[in-house]
């Protein structure tokens, strides 16, 4: 899927984020049951994620998700769209 | 009217749980890794069973208790983000929810996560009004500086909080006397439910008539509307299957034809899509960010941040056994302590049992001959069952009475996750999921209790192809016939200088043969038998915790090492009578275990083996540990299971047999690639209560076996080896 950022060009998807780095989720770019499972880990628009570690082999990577540490694997992580806050 | 129905229904159901044997019904829910299962062991103790939900992959534990007199049946729930996607243990608890109606039920809430938890509790509330928050791990959210106001919470929830310290034991009884309360009608709560905006509950309003018309008389047709209205498939499916009517223990109309009852439900589909139409966005984002909003703000009136820790002790150990450099050495450096301090640590004891149950056998056999019993009497019940009980004994409890306790320290220490983070990659091209590196790890400890540990697995995909592969690790049971003929024969290849490291580099090499023939067929599965897309991968990464010695001894002790020792006790005695059988029983002047080799002899030198060895694999399928032990009986017909004294020996006995490098090198892979025992094979039924799997659990290693060994033993012989 094609990303359109509205313009802002600031905007990255969570699975480009850096460990340490903290972000504000702004949307979900997929539909159905991968949609539905990111809703309810809690990854709604405006809700604030940190990158917290990245597996060995650079993939998953655990964030901070309304304070519990999930990991999630970067095709799914990718599907979410950040705005970087300052760390 | 309706109350009156519902009386009805409320002691209809009473005299149902009566007849079964309890007067309350409980159900556990709640989050992955909230101490669910912890409450669940606090509460029922050894009163409990698991098995499989009907027809489905997924564990089921239940179990009761007593208090007061009353008796309280409690099922542990699949542990679940949401209850409102529709993955196969959702739609378990869900299911269970709405229709079985529990007459209490316990959402275990994680403290240092209350805001994800509520999530699911107002999602319950939803459709549950009897309702008890167990406010689990107070103490880790203490030590994070989170402090919850229990009264506000239970305020905004309008539902009983009992905070707990599951895993400590403390808060227990409280909590057992708010469920109590609940479910005589004592405690009355008034569920806190989220408010629709004004124009979908309009919409609401209007199709729930609809659909009553259509389903019946269905508990919660509100729920269930709004879900049709969203789109939500398997309740859908779930309608036109009729599962709910019957989980709700309604009796269809047979008088409805089948075509007439699928044009209404249609029909039913095609108003709820248009009914839905005029609302712009997606009624599903809606009602989970609704739900969302709510859990926030009740989750910030109820916590208290007392103080926010600068320097997370926790953060730390995470960035370095996940680290690039670190990860994967700490982890192989802490899986090899554990492995060699079974091994070492189990060979003392294995020799202590062994001699006491050795002398026993010969006691009972002075005990029969006293009584004048018959020699062949003797034979099957002291020298077949008896001797193969204890051989199993002497060299699988050790081990496993070492291992598991350790093992299940790193389990309650935390760590296990950060291994399937560490290792999940590798398990994403296979189709499969991290966590299986975990089921393996349980592997080296015994297949079965591997088999059982894949319950961790959520999805049901992933779970079977951890099930199908976990023989390719070996087991504590297999390690004696790998390490002897890795030091007996192979290493005898090298010089004696550096042989005995050359027997460590083979064990090592060994077990990578497996490790990557359960990559090799995951991915085949995966991409094969059990195609489909990969579920969703979450991975929670708890706390660090301090393990519990009570618990640790628990699981260890008796989930693990003595359930299994039973039932590896249960398999072993019919092995060793056949055993016996063959090796005394003579026709036309050979023993039948004679015949039998004969007869297999072409196929196993096929496979580099020869016909005792593939017999021997075939009559001891109930347990490996009796593998070495009918072989040696076979070449030396001795009639009786026997062990030699020392290296030496065997060497000689069994180079006389015709025994080289290359049928060494073929046992050993056939060990870890064949068959699971009888044990596993069993525990594979019942966890998926299925024949096909079962059948293929068996099969495909069979094959597999078979192909390398062929593969090897014809190239070793190609090339003029031994």
């Amino acid at each position: 899927m094609k990303l359109q950022l509205s313009g802002n060009s600031e905007y990255k998807t969570l699975a480009e984020m850096k460990v340490g780095e903290r972000a504000k989720v702004v949307r979900l770019l997929v539909e159905g049951l991968t949609r539905r499972r990111l809703l309810d880990l809690g990854l709604l628009p405006g809700t604030e994620v940190r990158a917290v570690m990245e597996s060995p082999m650079g993939d998953p990577t655990a964030y901070d998700i309304r304070g519990s540490v999930l990991a999630l694997r970067s095709e799914d992580a990718s599907k979410i769209v950040v705005e970087p806050l300052p760390s | 009217m309706d109350i009156r129905r519902k009386d009805r229904d409320y002691y209809q159901k009473r005299h149902e749980n009566l007849e079964k044997g309890y007067d309350y019904l409980v159900a556990l829910a709640g989050n992955p890794n909230t101490g669910k299962s912890t409450v669940f062991n606090a509460l029922t103790g050894l009163h409990q069973h698991v098995g499989n939900w009907p027809g489905k992959t997924v564990a089921r534990a239940e179990g009761s208790f007593r208090h007061m007199g009353k008796r309280y049946k409690l099922i542990d729930l699949p542990g679940t983000y949401s209850l409102l996607a529709t993955a196969t243990d959702e739609e378990i608890a869900r299911n269970f929810l709405l229709f079985s109606r529990p007459d209490v039920v316990v959402i275990v809430v994680d403290s240092t996560a209350l805001e994800r938890n509520l999530n699911f509790v107002l999602q319950v509330l939803e459709i549950a009004n009897n309702v008890v928050i167990c406010l689990n791990l107070v103490d880790e959210a203490a030590r994070k500086g989170l402090k919850v106001n229990v009264k506000q919470l239970s305020l905004d929830l309008g539902v009983f909080v009992a905070p707990t310290v599951a895993n400590a034991g403390k808060g227990l009884n409280n909590l057992v006397e708010t469920i109590a309360g609940v479910a005589s009608g004592k405690i009355i709560t008034s569920p806190h439910h989220f408010v629709l905006r004004t124009e979908i509950r309009e919409v609401l309003d209007e199709v729930v008539p609809q659909v009553e018309k259509v389903t019946g008389n269905l508990p919660n047709i509100r729920w269930i509307s709004m879900r049709l209205l969203e789109g939500d498939t398997k309740i859908r499916q779930a309608l036109e299957s009729g599962e709910l009517a019957s989980l709700a223990g309604i009796n269809q109309d047979v008088s409805v034809t089948k075509e007439h009852k699928e044009a209404e439900l249609k029909e039913l589909f095609d108003r709820m899509k248009a009914a839905a139409s005029p609302i712009q966005e997606s009624l599903h984002d809606y009602v989970v960010s609704s739900i969302y909003a709510d859990a926030e703000a009740i989750a910030s009136k109820a916590v208290i941040k007392v103080e926010v820790p600068k320097n997370d002790l926790d953060a730390k150990i995470d960035r370095i056994v996940t680290s690039r450099l670190w990860g994967f050495p700490i982890m192989i450096a802490l899986l090899a302590v554990v492995f060699w301090i079974t091994i070492e640590g189990a060979n003392v004891p294995s020799q202590l049992l062994a001699k006491g149950l050795f002398w026993l056998e010969d006691q009972f056999s002075l005990l029969f001959g006293w009584f004048g019993a018959p020699l062949w009497l003797e034979g099957v019940v002291v020298h077949g069952a008896y001797r193969s009980i204890a051989w199993v004994v002497s060299v699988m409890l050790p081990p496993m009475a070492i291992f598991f306790p350790l093992f299940t320290i790193l389990e309650d220490l935390g760590y296990l996750p950060r291994i399937a983070f560490n290792m999940d990659r590798f398990f994403k091209w296979a189709g499969a999921d991290g966590r299986q590196t975990i089921t393996m790890c349980m592997g080296f400890g015994c297949n079965a209790a591997g088999v059982i540990s894949c319950r961790s697995i959520n999805s049901p995909r992933e779970r079977l192809i951890a099930i199908l592969t976990n023989n390719f690790v070996p087991c504590n049971g297999r390690w004696p016939t790998l390490i002897l003929m890795a030091t007996v024969f192979v290493a005898t290849v090298f010089p004696s200088s550096v042989s005995s490291i050359a027997a460590s580099f083979i064990l090592v090499a060994v077990t990578l043969v497996g490790i990557a023939m359960t990559f090799v067929v995951s991915a085949l599965l995966s991409r094969t038998l059990l195609k489909g897309e990969s579920s969703f991968f979450v991975l929670e990464m708890p706390s660090y915790r301090r393990p519990q010695f009570s618990r640790v001894l628990y699981t260890s002790v008796i989930d693990r090492t003595l359930k299994v020792l039973y039932r590896a006790v249960v398999w072993a005695a019919p092995a060793g009578v056949l055993i016996w059988v063959l090796g005394n029983v003579n026709v036309g002047g050979e023993s039948l275990m004679t015949h039998a080799a004969g007869i297999l002899s072409p196929i196993g030198l096929l496979i580099g083996l020869d016909g005792i060895i593939l017999l021997a694999y075939i009559i001891a399928i109930p347990a490996n540990e009796i593998v070495i032990p009918t072989i040696i009986m076979g070449y030396m017909g001795t009639g009786i299971m026997t062990e030699l004294g020392s290296t030496a020996e065997l060497h000689a006995l069994f180079t006389a047999q015709g025994f080289t490098v290359v049928t060494a090198i073929c046992l050993i892979l056939f060990s870890v690639l064949h068959y699971p025992c009888a044990t596993t094979t069993h525990t594979i039924w019942k966890e998926t209560r299925s024949a096909k799997w079962t059948i293929l659990s068996n099969l495909i290693p069979l094959v597999v076996a078979f192909l390398v060994c062929f593969g090897v033993a014809q190239s070793l012989h190609a090339l003029e080896f031994g």
